[in-house]
Formats: structure tokens, sequence, C-alpha cells
């Protein structure tokens, strides 16, 4: 293919596409634990239903709710259980389960959403699942275990939240370092992406002056001007998203993964094979680039397995990087980056941030975020057990669906969006769960994708990747190096504070100062003593 | 040939770092973030140094200078980590219901927080040494590694490397219970053992190889004899891991994890 055409094609892209970069830098990042502290006995995966179910019961026996008396009735089941296990550690893990849930009362939505379905299926029969490992044996004296319980939990629900996390911060880490690696990948081996032959429109000042202070001016109107436009951005799509303008909203998010993964993965594939002289023809191309964005459009706004979808999202967020990376002049970049990390911070923290809006109106309305624009860790949960139990015996999962279903993960579907948040809670599981069933029939997923685990905005993703692909691209490994672990740190901090306030914080502020600092430091500081210690084999 | 020569000096620099992290700290993520925050803490160790190095101008010339202060500062905080680890190791008991801790065996819990850790330390440590010289190696030519004795600069490089990686997770097992069991007379060994090796590789630079790789890998093996013994191993042990003799023969806690994978299966 001819060379020029494509890199003549990537300028005119590039102009097309800024709208499209103002977009992606807006989902700004966030991290969330999605369901937010309900999600923690939720959290846990297959070996665990039983905990589950004994967590919820536990929490509605506890809360002084009208149904109090039907529900300690079935409080009875997992009592005994927890009695004969107390020396077990899963006790322990059920009980800290309780509180977690129990604290979730307090959110009166929720708590409605769980009663009823709790409620009505007070006299169903236990299910089989949660007898199936252990033999129910006499009830034990309730209350005064449930006493013990409460303190365990109480002391174990700290280690327990930092559990959780650390299973999480790998789920994490892991999309995290696989993005950088991708984007450090191509910056090595792929000249394309660090020449330089063109700049977004939002950075006027090309930063071609030998002058220093000319230098920081043009890069910190850059910066200012890129934020405006971010700025700007958010606010239309927090509007557009407080009215309900869900088409508009999803048009927009279609367009532009449309464009990322067709017109930016063309230029990609096209570098790719000029740097290794593969010669390739425009039909295989075709049919290349068509298979690969007709899937990734399906796994990202329609339904599809979660890896699939978690690994589009995460080539998404490389590609977007790189443009970053090719467009932005040096020192705006830098700039940018600090600049980015203190808007995310305002956004996402302060009592109007519009940030804050989007998760709280989301929470509201009992909605996930968009999907396009958010990273999900969560665990693909098979429900195939509870299914098979459900038709059996009228919903007895029924705590478990009635508040997986209001996030279970509702692909940009308008109806889907609306109905969860009316909060029918006298609407059990088996009139909600309708919807799903022919999602359940139309692919081999199992019937309930549940969202859960923590989230993550893919402007983080490109945000680091966008730091350290730029850190790589002056050439020293070490720097790269540094940055990486830097940013892997500073995520891990963000989670633990994640974990302590339980509530969305912005994602970028921690790492990208880790990652700036370790980067001035290292290139600085590090580069030639490690340089000389290497050449002269010294080790230290 | 660049090619052979880049894989074939990075595994053997990290091939035994990369099936060490895949047995025992891929399992578990705790593990991995103590990893990485223990590399952190290198990494800390490592900025202070070289500003120290870069700061103290008439001497830039003289690495011994820049290397006895790198090693006392990598030192200081492999006790910095030591203690924020201890701090935070409550937590991290009760956090860690893996399989392994299920005994809750504290001092093999400990012994196998400081092999993670010191192991992040090393990893770090041999990646900041190794990874600009195997980026050189790709390409585009290479001096290749069957050229005369005195030109063996990337083997040389890539086994010290291999050395320094497990040194550093033995010397963090040895330090850290040096620290719990009021022992200082073995943080003086890690000391003086660091400072002793780093400072033979100062010969490296006269091309005196043997003088150098055969006293590391002699102190490698001393000092991970050392953190094997003091983790509980012992001769016994040692035979009944290669026998495969049931669990119940042995008492007291098993060296780290390759004892106790080694026997429970």
């Amino acid at each position: 293919m001819g060379e020029r055409r494509i890199s003549e094609r990537a300028e005119l892209v590039s102009t097309i596409a800024h709208q499209d970069l103002a977009l992606r830098s807006l989902e700004t990042s966030r991290i969330e634990f999605t369901p937010l502290p309900e999600s923690l006995p939720m959290m846990v995966a297959g070996d665990a239903d039983e905990m589950h179910t004994v967590a919820l019961d536990q929490s509605h026996s506890t809360s002084d709710q009208p149904t109090r008396g039907t529900k300690r009735g079935r409080s009875h089941g997992p009592m005994p259980d927890v009695v004969t296990q107390s020396t077990n550690q899963s006790t322990a893990r059920g009980a800290s389960h309780v509180v977690a849930s129990q604290s979730t009362n307090q959110a009166p939505e929720r708590g409605g959403h769980r009663d009823g379905p709790s409620g009505s299926r007070g006299h169903e029969p236990r299910p089989a699942q949660r007898t199936r490992t252990r033999p129910s044996g006499e009830p034990g004296p309730e209350d005064l275990q449930r006493r013990a319980l409460d303190e365990a939990a109480a002391e174990l629900e700290e280690e327990e939240e930092l559990k959780y996390g650390a299973e999480h911060v790998m789920k994490l880490f892991v999309p995290v370092a696989l993005c950088m690696l991708v984007v450090v990948a191509t910056i090595t081996s792929l000249n394309f992406y660090t020449e330089r032959n063109g700049y977004l429109v939002y950075t006027p000042f090309h930063e071609t002056s030998t002058d220093t202070g000319t230098k920081v001016w043009n890069s910190l109107a850059n910066a200012g001007i890129m934020l405006g436009v971010i700025v700007v951005m958010t606010f239309v799509l927090i509007a557009l998203y407080k009215y309900r303008c869900y088409k508009i909203i999803s048009g927009w998010l279609i367009m532009s993964s449309l464009m990322l993964l067709f017109l930016f993965s063309y230029i990609y594939l096209g570098e790719v094979f000029r740097t290794y002289n593969v010669p390739m023809d425009y039909i295989t191309l075709a049919i290349l680039i068509w298979n690969f964005g007709c899937v990734g459009m399906v796994c990202i706004h329609g339904t599809g397995p979660l890896l699939l979808q978690q690994a589009y999202l995460i080539i998404i967020s490389a590609l977007m990087a790189l443009t970053f990376i090719k467009y932005l002049p040096d020192w705006t970049t830098w700039v940018l980056l600090v600049v980015i990390s203190l808007w995310d911070l305002v956004a996402v923290l302060c009592p109007n941030g519009p940030l804050r809006i989007l998760v709280e109106t989301a929470q509201e309305r009992n909605e996930p975020i968009f999907p396009g624009l958010i990273y999900t860790s969560s665990v693909l949960y098979a429900y195939v057990l509870a299914v098979d139990d459900v038709e059996g015996g009228a919903t007895p999962a029924g705590p478990v669906t009635a508040t997986s279903r209001t996030r279970r993960q509702r692909r940009s579907s308008q109806q889907a969006l609306t109905d969860g948040d009316e909060g029918i809670a006298g609407a059990d599981a088996v009139v909600v769960r309708q919807p799903a069933a022919p999602a359940h029939q139309r692919n081999s997923v199992p019937e309930e994708e549940e969202e859960r685990g923590i989230k993550l905005g893919l402007g983080d993703f490109i945000f680091y990747s966008v730091l350290v692909g730029k850190a790589s691209s002056y050439g020293d490994w070490n720097t790269t190096l540094a940055c990486f672990v830097a940013i892997l740190i500073g995520l891990c901090l963000t989670l633990l504070l994640l974990a302590m306030y339980r509530k969305a914080l912005p994602a970028l502020p921690i790492s990208i100062i880790f990652g700036v600092i370790f980067y001035f430091a290292t290139s600085s500081l590090v580069k030639p003593f490690s340089d000389s210690l290497a050449s002269e084999q010294v080790f230290i | 040939m660049t090619l052979l020569g880049f894989f074939g000096c990075a595994l053997v620099a990290f091939g035994p770092a990369a099936s060490f992290f895949a047995v025992v700290i891929a399992r578990d993520p705790i593990r991995v973030i103590i990893l990485i925050a223990s590399g952190f803490f290198w990494l800390l160790s490592l900025l202070l140094s070289s500003g120290l190095w870069l700061a103290v101008v008439p001497l830039q010339k003289q690495l011994a200078f820049g290397l006895v202060f790198s090693v006392l500062l990598q030192e200081l905080f492999r006790f910095g980590f030591y203690k924020t680890m201890r701090k935070a190791e409550k937590g991290l008991q009760m956090i860690s219901e893996d399989e392994m801790y299920k005994d809750h065996n504290q001092a093999k819990a400990r012994h196998v927080l400081a092999l993670v850790s010191g192991f992040g330390y090393g990893l770090i440590s041999g990646a900041f040494a190794l990874i600009n010289v195997l980026a050189d190696m790709i390409g585009p030519g290479t001096i290749g590694l069957r050229s005369s004795g005195e030109h063996n600069f990337f083997f040389t490089s890539a086994y010290l490397t291999l050395c320094f990686v497990f040194l550093h997770t033995f010397w963090s097992v040895i330090f850290f219970y040096g620290c719990d069991a009021r022992k200082y007379h073995l943080i003086a060994v890690v000391v003086i053992s660091h400072l002793t090796v780093s400072c033979l590789t100062l010969l490296n630079a006269q091309k005196l190889y043997v003088a150098s790789l055969v006293p590391v890998t002699l102190v490698l093996l001393a000092v991970g004899a050392t953190a094997f013994v003091i983790s509980g191993g012992s001769v016994r042990r040692w035979r009944a891991w290669f026998t495969m003799k049931p669990a119940d023969q042995l008492n007291g806690p098993p060296r780290g994890e390759f004892a106790n994978t080694a026997v429970s299966t």
C-alpha cells in the first residue's frame, strides 16, 4: 500500500478525529466500587455462594424491617452452619459479609430493592445450593451468635475489604500493565508514533522555538486549551446524561469507538506492515479490519464475552494513547498530564464536580455508566448453578439476583436503562428476570453477567499509557520501568484509599504525579548513575 | 545473532526469576503487590543514592564512592520496608487466606513475606542493571558471546544480574529474620556481604571476570544456605523434598514455598 497515502490519511484522520479525542479524554478517570459497599458480599467468587446467602439473610434478620419475622425464620438455615464452622475461616468470611451488607441497608433504595424479593421469598424452600456443602443442623441460639458474629465481623470487616482490594488490585494491574506494555512496545518498535508530522488542532503552539520561556508558555497554553475542550465536553456529556439524552450519548460513543476500531487500527496495522515489510493487499486488509472492528463494536456496545470486551477496551485505550503521544508536542504532553490529573481531582471530588454528578446520577438511577467509557474488572459470574435453583424452586437465590439484576450489564438499551431505576421493590426477581432471558438464549454467555468489582475509566488507561509511552519514546528503559512501577504503586495507593473511603475517587492524580516525578528524577538523576554502573559492570 | 544473544542473556538473567515469579509470586495477588511495593522502595533508594552521587561532583569518576553509599542506602531502605511490612502485618495475615497460610504459621508467613519482598528488591535492581544493556544487545550489531575472553561483557552482566536477583532475595530473608529475632550479627552479615559483593564487581572494569564471578557465586551459595537454614531448612528436609516424603515427617516451618508445595503435592 502506498506509504504516502497512509501517512496522508493519518493526518486526515487525526484532524477528523479530534472530536473523538476530546470525547475520549473526558472519560475521565474514575475508579469506583461499582455497586458500592453492597457489592462486597457479591464479590466472592463461585465457592462462596452460600456465604453470600448467609450474609444477606443475616442482614435482613438484624435490620429493623417490617418483614423481620419471616426473615428471621429464614435465618435459621444458615445459622447452624455458622456455628458448626465457627473455627473455620469461611465463617469469618461470611461474618464480614454480614457487616458489609448490613451497612448497605442504609441506602434506602437498595435496601428496598433487596427487601422486596427476599420478603416475597420468605417462605420459599431453601436453595439446594446453600445446603450443598453444609449439612443443616439444629438452629442455635441465634441472638448470641449473631452478636458474636457482629463483633467478629466488625473486626474483620476491614481486613475483608483489604482482601477484596488485593484481588481487585490485581484485576486492574493486569489490564493497566497490558495497556502500557502495548503502548511501549509500539513506541519502541514503530517509528511512526514518535516522528512528528502534524499536531492536533487543540495545540496551536508547536514548541518549535528553542527558547525555554517560549516553550513553557506554549505548552501551558496548549494544555490550557486542551483542558478547556475537555471541560466543555465533560459538561456537555453531563448535561446530556442529566436530561436522559441516552441516544445522543450512545451515538456519540458508538461513533468514537467506530472511528478508533476501524480507522485507527487501520493506520496502526499499516504502520506495522510497513515497519516489518509485510506485503499486504487491500482485500485481506479490509477483511481483517472489518472483522476486528465489527467484533469490537459488538463486544463494547452489545454483548460479548467479558474478556473480549476488556481486550477491546484495552486496545482502544492503547490506540488513543498512541495518538496522543504522536500528535501532542513534547512539553505539552507533560503539562497536560499534570493539568488533567488536577482536573480529575476537582471533577471527581468537588461537591459540584461534573464527574461526581455523573457518578451520583448513575447511582441514583441504578445504571452502569456507559460501556464504552469504563473498564470493569468484574468477575464474570456464571450464574448457571443459581439459575437452576431458580427454575426449580422459584427464586431461592433471590437476594443475590435481586441485587445483582440492577447491575446486570445493560448495554445501551434504553428500556433496560430506565427499568431499573424505578426501584420496583415489589416486582421481584421473576419479573425482572424476563428481559434477561432472551439474552441468555441469544448467546452462550451465562445469563447474568454481573457488573461488579472495580471500575476504571478508560481515561486512566489512556493517560497512564501516555505517560509511560512518552517516557519510553526517549529511549531509556530504566526511565520507562521507573514510570511503570510508579504508576502501579500510585494505582495501588488509590485503591487503598478507595477501600478506605468507599466512594468514587479520581485515579489519575496519585499515579500521574508519581509517574511524572519518577520520570524526571530517573531521566536526570538515575540515568547517568545507572548508565555508568552498567558500562563498568558494577552491580549495586 | 543479535536476537539469539538477546534471548540467551535475557533468559540467563531473568529465566530463573521468571519461573520463581510464576511459581511463588503470581498465585497470590498480595504477593504481587508486596513485590511491586518493595521494588518501589528499591527505586527510592536508587533515586537517593544517584542524587548523592550527582551532588558530590568531585567523586563522580569514582564509582566506588557512589557504590558504597548506594549499598548502605539500599540496606536502609530494606530496613524501612521491613518496618512498613511489620506495621502492615496484622492486616496482611488476615488477608492472606491463601492455603499457604492456613495453619497461620506466623514464622512461615514472615519468611514468605521476606522472600517476596527480597525478590521484588532483586528483580527491580536486576532490571535496572541489565535492561538497557539488553536493549543494546538487540542490535543492530553485537560483539557476540563467543568472542575472545575479554569481551564477555553481555554474558557476565547477565550472570551477575542473575546472582544479584537472588542475592537480594536471600539477603532480605536473612535481614528480616535478623530484625525479628534481634540477631544483629545477621544484619551485619547482610550489609557486609552486600558491600563485599558489590565491591568485587568493581573488578569487572579491569576485565578480571574470574576474580568477581567466582566469589560472587560463592557468596550467593553461602547466603542462600544461610537463608535456607534460618527459615527452618535442614539437610534432612532437603532430602525429604527430593524423595517426596510425606509431610508429617517434617516439623516446624518449612522453608518458603518450595518445601511446602513439594511436600503437599
